[in-house]
């Protein structure tokens, strides 16, 4: 009794302490809402989220996933046993690429947290301190940027050795320093905002300012991006699949079944066309809602033609 | 400006050194010892020590890379470790079928990417700009090597449109060779016919390798394009009497042009990661396919060659596309 009055007191307070916060949640939901092309990206996310989630229990052949072999059934086409056809062992193909999504999603967010726990805090290092410091780490970061993140992913994989581990720390390592330099630029200029100012005048100190003033400040482009790289990660990964150099099989991830698929064209063509068609609206739907979200989230761009 | 290069090529030798370093630290810090996987199954302990010693594997990390880079800076890449071949000579071999597959590309997504914008933005909700807008959403999503082997499946198994791959047929002889791109010797030969077999050749995994690319120019011109048409001075134009086409092609795209330049820049890099795709598809002899061969048997010079060779060809672009900016704004200033 006595715990459900303080519960409800606190959640009434929460409330009130965030009450700005959630109208602007509401808002950004409400902005996005009205654009028809964010409403979509929004719904295949939203649909990619539920096969991941409910993966397991709306396959129809779960030893399939751990690569079972029924020749008697090799390379059967699409039909009602066989949604999406079998493979060249006899695998059922649309639980496969069920259980596809599952794996690319934590591949999606196992990259972007690891790149956003090392380039958030080296973006606001640098920002902030500035000086040699500043030099230092935006130096590092262009030489990181300065090769194509395949190829340097590529490179990583090959001396690591193949395998989707592997695959995860490589782009991990190639993604980081897009994070350093969206946060180091934003940084940069809340430094010079009056607030900043402000709070710096009133004795608070580095860390205060930083993770109550700056941070908060910077959550907006990091969503943004977020949303914009678990497709593009998604996408990289099945990249080093495709070239051998990532998932094996018979892992099921896209990449690598499209690999398999590819050396069963033309007869065959079920095997390469439905993983790679997971792909396409995966990503699709992550940069269509990253899109929709930068042009709410972000002030500058908001209302404009787009 | 004469600083401004000066000051930019040697920022790049900075990144260049940093980016050896970066490589060459991730191929010896690798848990697989590549001397026994060169050794193969079956080699007893000396032939991998002698494999070793000769490739210096045994030394100390410092004195390794000192090696590297005083090969480096004479142009050597050091030797594969599996078919002992010098890497300089293998990267003569495969590199100018890779530039001729970017330049290609990069330049058809140039120049329809700039005209698509332009189209889309001048007919604004129409069924052109409709049809352009749904084919820039979908072109930056659709897997590349996936587009690929759909297009081989559609125009080379099914209707015998296309080759599925290679430079040339089989029969045809390459032209001799002077600037080693296939379109451009055998044009200076005069020889058509091999021309139009390596153009026949040349254009689905360039259209492939450009697609994204061509995707993002489109979408960012046309949004840039859309902002510019919108300004005072574009109303101004119009009501001295100057002509729509003078207008949209001359004042309107110069100022659209910026923007759309430093994507083009940003395009470029990752279409030189993307070949390595693209190669692998269309079995196009060119340094992506040299890499990935190398790399899936962890034999390490030329991936760190090719690595550094394409990092070079990125820094280059992208000092091109800043002095870019000055030659479309002269309000630039360069220090």
């Amino acid at each position: 009794m006595h715990s459900g009055i303080s519960m409800a007191s606190t959640w009434n307070r929460w409330k009130k302490e965030r009450e700005s916060q959630i109208r602007d949640l509401a808002l950004t939901f409400y902005t996005l809402r009205r654009s028809p092309l964010s409403v979509i990206g929004l719904t295949l996310v939203g649909l990619f989220l539920l096969v991941a989630l409910i993966g397991p229990w709306i396959i129809t052949h779960p030893g399939d996933i751990k690569g079972a072999v029924h020749i008697d059934q090799k390379l059967k086409p699409p039909s009602r046993a066989h949604l999406f056809g079998t493979d060249e062992v006899g695998r059922d193909m649309y639980s496969r690429v069920v259980m596809g999504t599952r794996l690319s999603l934590q591949i999606g967010l196992i990259i972007i947290f690891v790149a956003m726990g090392i380039g958030v805090p080296l973006g606001i290092l640098a920002g902030y301190t500035g000086g040699w410091v500043n030099h230092l780490i935006m130096r590092i970061t262009d030489i990181f940027l300065s090769v194509p993140g395949l190829l340097l992913a590529l490179a990583i994989v090959g001396a690591l050795g193949p395998g989707i581990k592997n695959a995860m720390v490589a782009l991990s390592i190639v993604w980081w320093p897009g994070y350093v330099r969206l946060i180091q630029a934003k940084t940069l200029a809340l430094r010079e905002e009056a607030f900043i100012e402000a709070a710096r005048s009133v004795g608070a100190s580095k860390l205060r300012i930083i993770f109550s003033h700056i941070l908060p400040n910077c959550t907006s482009p990091i969503i943004v991006k977020a949303s914009m790289d678990m497709g593009m990660a998604i996408l990289f990964a099945a990249n080093l699949g495709f070239i051998g150099v990532g998932a094996q099989p018979p892992v099921p991830e896209w990449g690598s079944m499209i690999s398999t698929g590819r050396n069963y064209l033309p007869d065959f063509w079920w095997m390469a066309t439905f993983p790679g068609l997971a792909i396409l609206v995966t990503v699709l739907g992550f940069n269509l809602l990253g899109d929709g979200l930068r042009d709410v989230l972000d002030p500058q761009s908001r209302g404009q033609i787009r | 400006m004469k600083r401004f290069i000066l000051k930019r090529l040697a920022l790049m030798i900075v990144t260049l050194i940093g980016l050896s370093v970066v490589v060459f630290i991730v191929s010896r810090v690798a848990p697989g010892d590549p001397a026994k996987l060169a050794a193969g199954p079956d080699a007893t302990e000396e032939m991998v020590q002698v494999i070793r010693e000769e490739f210096g594997l045994d030394r100390p990390l410092v004195i390794q890379y000192t090696i590297y880079m005083k090969g480096l800076i004479q142009g050597d890449f050091g030797r594969s470790i599996r078919t002992r071949h010098l890497v300089w000579d293998d990267l003569k071999n495969f590199m100018p079928a890779t530039f001729e597959l970017v330049f290609v590309s990069i330049s058809f997504s140039i120049l329809f990417g700039i005209l698509f914008g332009i189209l889309s933005a001048v007919y604004r909700d129409t069924w052109m700009d409709h049809v352009i807008r749904f084919f820039t959403i979908t072109g930056v999503a659709v897997p590349m090597f996936w587009l690929g082997i759909m297009l081989q499946l559609l125009f080379s198994a099914k209707v015998h449109l296309f080759p599925l791959g290679g430079r040339l047929d089989t029969m045809v002889l390459p032209p001799p060779a002077r600037t080693h791109f296939f379109l451009i010797d055998s044009l200076l030969a005069g020889d058509w016919g091999t021309f139009a077999n390596g153009f026949h050749h040349i254009l689905l995994p360039a259209f492939v390798l450009s697609f994204p690319a061509l995707a993002s120019i489109t979408r960012i011109n046309r949004a840039e394009m859309l902002e510019v048409l919108h300004k005072d001075f574009v109303l101004n134009e119009k009501a001295q009497g100057i002509s729509d086409r003078l207008i949209i092609f001359k004042y309107a795209l110069k100022n659209a042009l910026i923007p759309t330049l430093s994507m083009i820049g940003l395009r470029y890099g990752w279409m030189l990661g993307g070949t390595i795709l693209v190669e692998t598809v269309f079995n196009w002899p060119g340094i992506g396919n040299y890499a990935v061969g190398a790399a899936v048997y962890s034999d390490f010079q030329p991936v760190m060659a090719v690595t550094i060779i394409l990092g070079l060809n990125f820094m280059i672009a992208n000092l091109l596309v800043d002095l870019g900016y000055g030659f479309l704004d002269p309000r630039v200033k360069y220090e």
